[in-house]
């Protein structure tokens, strides 16, 4: 995966809008292909600015964006027919049925072809649960409906890019997880997937790679598991103070307890202990072990770390 | 992953299929809307009003037609007197009647909303990445405000046709200049001026494209292009303005009713074309000028 070019790369891009506010500042981005890639940040971090310059709707203020590897926004009539995509919530014309909706959208791309349109809609909306409304009108969809929907329009043809941003606002848990199945459906065949969200969990559970942004900055980006690697020792035991006499010995550092008796500590980083020896020295040091392996830290307390603040802040 | 699953780039086809899937879109999208409908719905209203008032006016017995239509603003040609003569007049009376503002009002609303009230429900910025190309969905956009034009205008014409032809005689048609001629020969004469009627709404409707281009609201752009449309009508009426009355466009309007003449006379409908061919190049280039350049952040 890593010597395959990127399907997205970005140097130095920016947008100052015109009252002066940088909503884009510098960004350097690389999404690898194949890749599913969550792009992170809250509210008002700049995210929605980035996805809509690599659509072609913003003319960056500077820097160069590539997307499949052409530039934007001068390539878009070749390089969009190939991207799928979500921008910001679906819009939909309400005085149509979904299938309209989807029909109009189709016939907007001059590269698809008109004598398959209706059975690639068709599909489309198959594929994401909406067959039995589709004659009902827009106007009457739920949210979430209205998110599929919005969903099946980035699917009208096979892509090689799916850009969905926000792809599960409005949806109940279990359209949220028919989504993540999707996405990783759609993965599986090949197609790159750049998912923006405000939702860790969700980029934790689906993504491959994850890039942080926050005030139109990028902080960090990387495989998710580099990104939250930072895995931490963690003994269950009655026996805390003994646990982090010993642990302290075998070379663990920064040893913290918890009240419902659990002691967590980072491994010393070279040579890594064997933990089955840590373990067996544990219990030759007379404690009585509950529980015992290493605990991943998550992507909130890698975000959380990178960036000294709570996650709900807008930039 | 797998390479073959990456289709190869189609080429997108040139030529005239690309311009009119977007173009049948666009315009089955315009016509299912309620208010286009609507729109039409009044449009069909007006030469029914002029007949049914005409008709009682002369059944009470002579007197001044009241009410129902004065012939464009008291500037317009005298169809109105020749309506119990024969039904067909009601056609020219109609396209009179509803050319200063109804049929106008109806362009300003359908060419003011058509950029602007997609960006106002987001659909713009779907349609952009589909991706519809800025120029082309420009071009599918006006060329269906000009087909509403078209429509706008064959809807009064047959109004008044089918209502003319239930309540009056029809014949050989009297031009206004003393020359009769067949029926027949008449109807070409409605189809040419509603040809011309349809024409004279081109000026409006690239104005009405421009201001949609500026705004992200639908209704604040049909605001606009009908508030300018009425503005420019009253100063079109005002004396002291003739000077730069001859560049409003509907100044030569109702120019016509020169069709109904024999031989026809042909020099303020010249006029009347050279403007309208005028405000369609300026606002046109000033739309596509503004719509191509412009950051869509709806």
């Amino acid at each position: 995966m890593e010597e395959l070019p990127a399907v997205i790369s970005t140097h130095g891009l920016t947008k100052r809008y015109r009252g002066g506010q940088l909503a884009v500042d510098g960004l350097d981005l690389t999404v690898p292909r194949g890749s599913v890639f969550g792009f992170l940040g809250p509210n008002g971090s700049g995210k929605t600015t980035t996805i809509r310059m690599l659509m072609g709707l913003i003319e960056p203020t500077s820097g160069t964006a590539r997307v499949l590897g052409e530039p934007m926004p001068r390539a878009v009539r070749t390089v969009l027919p190939r991207v799928g995509a979500l921008i910001e919530g679906p819009a939909l014309y309400g005085f149509l049925s979904g299938r309209d909706n989807l029909l109009r959208y189709d016939s907007a791309d001059p590269t698809a072809d008109p004598r398959t349109r209706r059975d690639r809609v068709g599909e489309a909306l198959d594929r994401v649960g909406l067959a039995a409304a589709a004659s009902k009108k827009a106007r009457a969809y739920s949210l979430g409906m209205k998110q599929r929907l919005g969903l099946a329009a980035a699917l009208l043809r096979p892509r090689d890019l799916l850009v969905l941003d926000e792809p599960t606002n409005g949806l109940d848990p279990q359209g949220m997880r028919e989504i993540r199945s999707l996405v990783r459906s759609l993965a599986a065949d090949g197609t790159t997937v750049f998912l923006s969200s405000h939702l860790l969990d969700e980029i934790e559970q689906v993504c491959t790679h994850a890039a942080v942004m926050t005030r139109g900055r990028l902080i960090t980006q990387g495989p998710v598991d580099a990104l939250a690697a930072r895995s931490r020792l963690a003994v269950t035991t009655p026996d805390t103070a003994d646990t982090v006499r010993v642990l302290k010995e075998l070379g663990v550092t920064d040893l913290e307890t918890t009240a419902d008796g659990k002691v967590t500590g980072d491994l010393p980083p070279d040579p890594v202990p064997d933990l089955a020896d840590l373990n067996a020295a544990l219990v030759a040091a007379g404690v009585r072990v509950r529980g015992f392996g290493l605990e991943r830290a998550s992507l909130e307390d890698a975000f959380l770390a990178l960036t000294g603040e709570g996650f709900d802040v807008a930039g | 992953m797998s390479q073959a699953e990456t289709l190869p780039t189609p080429a997108p086809r040139p030529g005239v299929l690309w311009q009119l899937g977007l173009f049948r879109s666009e315009f089955i999208t315009v016509m299912r809307r309620w208010r286009t409908l609507a729109l039409l719905a009044v449009l069909t209203g007006v030469p029914v009003l002029i007949g049914i008032a005409v008709k009682i006016d002369t059944n009470g017995g002579g007197g001044r037609a009241g009410g129902g239509g004065s012939g464009g603003d008291g500037g317009g040609p005298a169809f109105i007197a020749q309506i119990t003569n024969n039904g067909l007049f009601l056609v020219f009376t109609g396209l009179a009647a509803t050319l200063p503002f109804f049929l106008p009002m109806a362009i300003g609303v359908i060419a003011g909303d058509s950029i602007a009230g997609e960006a106002n429900s987001g659909t713009l910025r779907y349609l952009l990445v589909a991706p519809a190309g800025r120029t082309r969905l420009l071009l599918a956009k006006y060329a269906s405000v000009l087909a509403f034009c078209v429509v706008a205008t064959l809807v009064v014409a047959a109004s008044g046709l089918i209502v003319g032809a239930i309540l009056f005689p029809l014949g050989d048609v009297t031009l206004l200049s003393g020359t009769t001629i067949s029926f027949t020969e008449g109807l070409w004469r409605a189809l040419l001026i509603a040809a011309t009627v349809a024409l004279s709404l081109t000026g409006i409707a690239a104005l009405g494209l421009f201001i949609s281009t500026l705004t992200n609201s639908g209704i604040a752009a049909m605001a606009t292009t009908v508030g300018l449309l009425i503005t420019v009508q009253i100063v079109d009426q005002i004396p002291q303005l003739h000077a730069i009355q001859p560049y409003l466009f509907p100044h030569y309007w109702l120019s016509f009713a020169d069709l109904l003449r024999d031989p026809v006379y042909w020099d303020e409908l010249r006029r009347n074309f050279g403007l309208q061919g005028l405000y369609v190049a300026v606002f046109g280039s000033a739309a596509w000028a503004r719509f191509t350049t412009r950051d869509i952040t709806a």
